[in-house]
């Protein structure tokens, strides 16, 4: 009882996060000019991140933890990097 | 689903609200950044997903972390300290960029900057 409760939210929070994701990729490939990608991408990071944490606590394993962290990292990095350059037109001065 | 058997109603209930919560509102969020007008309004639907989005993954996490090994588990609060942190950094830096750009190319602000142009005392009555 326990655990299929568990077990489909899980099923439900992934089917979500894929749908987010799947909107991400939309407004990526559509958006009409640079910035609306970058923003795209963002939430795309943010939502895979999330999707991750979800898959470890539907297996129960720790390392999707540490993905999801190196995820988290990295769009943060990427994002600051894009927006600079968009700004710039490069992104180390 | 082994590992989800020996965990308890109380700690599965709440985090299965949590991390529907969460869920739906990543994907409320990612809907308004294929339903808004104009960028400037766009770059506030992704935050649903940054805050409470990723809080209540993160907490149905370490509800159910913490029933599944029986002891505290709370290290996802470091995932949900650095979103939190950094999101504000990315979308400024990301929304500056976007109004320089937007002032460049000599078209038209958009009706949000434009206004916001004007609250700042920084319009332009050339361009508007």
């Amino acid at each position: 009882m326990s655990a299929s409760i568990l077990y489909t939210a899980t099923t439900i929070a992934l089917v979500l996060l894929g749908l987010a994701m799947a909107c991400a990729v939309w407004r990526m490939i559509v958006g009409p000019r640079a910035q609306d990608r970058v923003l795209a991408l963002d939430a795309l990071y943010i939502d895979a991140m999330l999707l991750l944490v979800t898959l470890g606590l539907r297996t129960g394993n720790v390392f999707f933890f540490e993905a999801a962290l190196v995820i988290s990292m990295l769009g943060f990095v990427a994002t600051v990097a894009l927006a600079k350059f968009l700004m710039r037109g490069e992104v180390i001065e | 689903m082994s590992h989800l058997d020996g965990m308890p109603l109380w700690a599965s209930i709440p985090a299965a609200i949590f991390l529907l919560a969460g869920a739906g509102l990543t994907l409320i969020g990612s809907i308004g950044l294929v339903r808004l007008r104009t960028f400037y309004e766009r770059i506030h639907a992704p935050t649903l997903g940054t805050s409470w989005g990723a809080g209540g993954i993160v907490i149905a996490s370490m509800i159910a972390f913490t029933a599944m090994e029986s002891r505290l588990v709370v290290h996802e609060i470091l995932i949900w300290a650095f979103v939190t942190i950094t999101t504000p950094v990315t979308l400024m830096l990301l929304g500056r960029a976007a109004r320089y750009r937007d002032a460049d190319s000599g078209q038209p602000l958009s009706e949000a900057a434009a206004e916001l142009a004007v609250e700042t005392g920084e319009a332009d009555p050339d361009r508007a």
